[in-house]
């Protein structure tokens, strides 16, 4: 064992890279002092609009989200129009998949204020409300948008979290309301029968989004979802837990619910207009529920964020879809909810039945149950997710 | 936290020194240049990212997205987490180490067959184990949503055996989770297993029946000890990443089954509540570590580390 310290053992080895590691690490946690504030404002971060020089614009949707040839899969009539009629060419990106996750993608860039090399993508209302609350999203000259101004439906008018319509277009919105499958149970007409029947038991789902889910309950208690109290969402979020300790609910989920829903392995669910439609398309059993004591109404937004270079590039193709022609195209094939007023007209001359369909042109007595969820301050965010999160499980 | 890095070999405690003939000076640092590559690989998308992990962990849990994060040195966070959250962490051992039994039951024969007895099958049998780990964890997992379906098969011949009742289910339960975590990690332990009962010498198990050991006894005393490398290497690589796994409790389960990960995820990716998220990684970290040491030592396997 003479040379033993010498030779390259691997304990010396381990000794030396924890001994090591553990020195960087005391460093690096002395030096690298916490994250700094994502906070930015109109005047710190500062975008220059390039859309003059440059006729280009990138566009980040989610998948599915825009018409495609029946022919050719990879065009997009709608889009296609749009660069023939103003010679914007557009890079069109489905990378979108999930709020939180694009969230993260970006959330570096947007907090340093740099460019995330997007100029327009489509983000879900609260995600919306957050990152107009963080300053990340450029305000819209409306003098360019008249076909916004004078189309865009009434109630998705001043929500509460973009309450001028400076930040934030509707790309298409949906409902948040109950379904059921009605192969496997009998009609259901309330948030409570779905929470409490007994047939329905462990064949319930709802959905982990928080104010798709607690928009609901609050509503079934008579309460407002657009302007609540702590108590009364503690009242609500009590109603929840009650149906989840009694195995009612069976699981919270995003878009999976959908395939569980047809094979009939859950009987009923909280969930979305959109999908909705497209199972009944395949089973006409299947069927979506406006409960009696209201819905819950979201968009997902086109928006830009700061250090685009393309503004006025974007605010040409909300405007150009604004327009009901191209709105009616684009909402034959999205099945959800036409955020356009006239689009249905002009829908009526393509597919009438779809037309009437009123999840996807939702007529003035199912508007007026339809509410958006309050804009929540970050404290707020955080505590009330925080606490429905602890009953869902995570 | 990933698995170990190597598996433990046979030969093992003199690694290769330098011939002691030929100046030994120039060759002394040969194996650290040989580890240069690797360890500033390690060093990049280990250790930095664990260092800021750890800072993370100890940040002002009053901070923010929008206000940033000040580093506060609150070691409070991992009492609070811990407070919160230890339904989670004792489900996780829990359900990992059931699944770690039943891979075991399973795997142990497995192995044992492929290696001793498959014969001319052996290479077959073994793409078998392997090949369902060329799709992705996600699709076997949504696969097993299927098989487990209320309507399929399985369930419907439970419930005519009356293994299930009428209502029984098996997918949103503690068994669907365990199941997925059995299936989905098995291949980890049988692999290593494999690899160490191969080597197995036959004329050691003829030479114990020659002294009249049962052959239980010959198990017990000589083909479970000689497989003890790959045992030991096979239970970690199975252990480790079932316990920290969050996709079967999530797609087979119900809330009530969630595991640390599944919170782990929730808080980096929807709370947004990074510090409780980093002392809850630092926690399953050090939790696992524990296990895995204090196995070790019972294991007698100084091999892996």
């Amino acid at each position: 064992m003479r040379g033993a310290h010498r030779s390259f053992t691997r304990r010396g080895l381990l000794t030396g890279t924890l001994g090591s590691a553990a020195l960087l690490a005391g460093g690096g946690t002395l030096t690298g002092c916490g994250t700094p504030a994502a906070q930015q404002t109109e005047e710190g971060c500062v975008s220059e609009d390039l859309s003059g020089a440059e006729r280009t614009l990138a566009f980040s949707n989610w998948p599915q989200y825009m018409d495609v040839d029946e022919d050719d899969e990879s065009r997009r009539p709608s889009l296609d129009g749009f660069v023939s009629r103003t010679g914007i060419q557009v890079t069109y990106t489905e990378d979108i998949n999930d709020n939180n996750e694009f969230f993260g993608k970006v959330q570096n860039q947007l907090a340093a204020c740099q460019s995330t090399g997007r100029d327009i993508m489509v983000l879900t209302d609260w995600m919306t409300a957050r990152m107009i609350r963080l300053g990340w999203i450029q305000k819209l000259d409306r003098s360019k948008l008249p076909n916004v101004e004078a189309n865009l439906l009434p109630s998705l008018r001043n929500r509460p979290f973009d309450t001028e319509d400076q930040y934030a277009i509707p790309w298409q919105s949906g409902l948040a309301g109950l379904a059921y499958n009605g192969r496997v149970t009998g009609e259901i007409r309330t948030v409570d029968e779905l929470l409490t029947r007994p047939d329905l038991k462990g064949r319930v789902t709802a959905l982990s989004e928080m104010r798709d889910t607690m928009g609901l309950l609050l509503m079934s208690n008579g309460h407002d979802p657009t302007d609540f109290t702590a108590a009364q969402f503690d009242d609500a979020l009590t109603k929840l837990r009650r149906a989840v300790d009694s195995g009612q609910i069976r699981r919270f989920t995003g878009n999976d619910y959908a395939p569980d829903l047809a094979k009939g392995d859950i009987a009923a669910c909280v969930g979305w207009s959109g999908d909705i439609i497209q199972l009944g398309f395949e089973d006409e059993r299947i069927k979506f529920v406006v409960p009696e004591s209201g819905v819950l109404l979201w968009s997902d937004n086109l928006l830009v964020p700061n250090r685009a270079g393309h503004k006025a590039n974007a605010e040409e193709l909300i405007n150009y879809y604004y327009d009901p022609t191209v709105a009616a195209q684009l909402a034959a094939y999205v099945n959800y909810i036409c955020p356009v007023q006239g689009a249905q007209a002009e829908l009526e001359k393509i597919d009438p039945e779809l037309a009437a369909n009123p999840l996807i042109f939702p007529d003035e007595a199912m508007l007026a149950k339809a509410k958006v969820f309050m804009a929540l301050d970050e404290q707020q965010e955080r505590e009330y997710e925080t606490k429905f999160q602890q009953v869902i499980g995570a | 936290m990933s698995a170990p890095a190597h598996v433990p070999t046979a030969s093992g405690e003199q690694p290769a020194s330098p011939a002691p003939a030929a100046r030994p000076g120039r060759h002394r640092f040969l194996p650290y240049l040989l580890l240069l590559p690797g360890a500033a690989w390690l060093f990049l998308f280990f250790v930095v990212p664990l260092v800021q992990l750890a800072a993370a962990s100890l940040y002002d849990p009053a901070g923010s997205l929008s206000t940033g994060y000040a580093l506060t040195w609150s070691f409070d966070n991992y009492p609070a987490a811990l407070q919160a959250y230890w339904p989670q962490f004792g489900r996780s051992f829990w359900y990992a180490g059931i699944a770690l039994v039943l891979a075991l039951l399973m795997g142990y024969p497995l192995a044992y067959a492929i290696a001793q007895k498959a014969g001319r099958w052996k290479h077959l049998l073994l793409v078998c184990v392997i090949a369902p780990m060329f799709t992705s964890f996600l699709l076997r997992t949504l696969a097993w949503k299927t098989i487990l379906s209320d309507n399929g098969w399985l369930v419907g011949l439970l419930r005519d055996v009356h293994l299930l009742g009428p209502d029984g289910r098996l997918l949103a339960t503690p068994v669907a989770v365990v199941l997925g975590l059995t299936y989905n990690f098995l291949p980890f332990l049988v692999l290593p297993l494999y690899a160490s009962l191969e080597r197995l010498d036959r004329r050691l198990l003829e030479a114990s029946s020659d002294l009249y050991a049962s052959p239980l006894k010959t198990f017990r005393r000589v083909t479970l000890p000689l497989s003890m490398p790959g045992l030991t290497a096979g239970t970690l690589l199975f252990f480790i990443p079932a316990t920290g796994d969050y996709l079967n409790a999530e797609l087979l389960g119900t809330p009530n089954e969630y595991m640390i990960g599944n919170v782990i995820d929730s808080a980096f990716l929807v709370r947004l509540d990074y510090p409780q998220g980093a002392a809850l990684s630092f926690l399953l970290m050090s939790a696992i570590l524990a296990v895995v040491f204090g196995y070790l030592r019972n294991a007698g396997t100084r091999d892996v580390l």
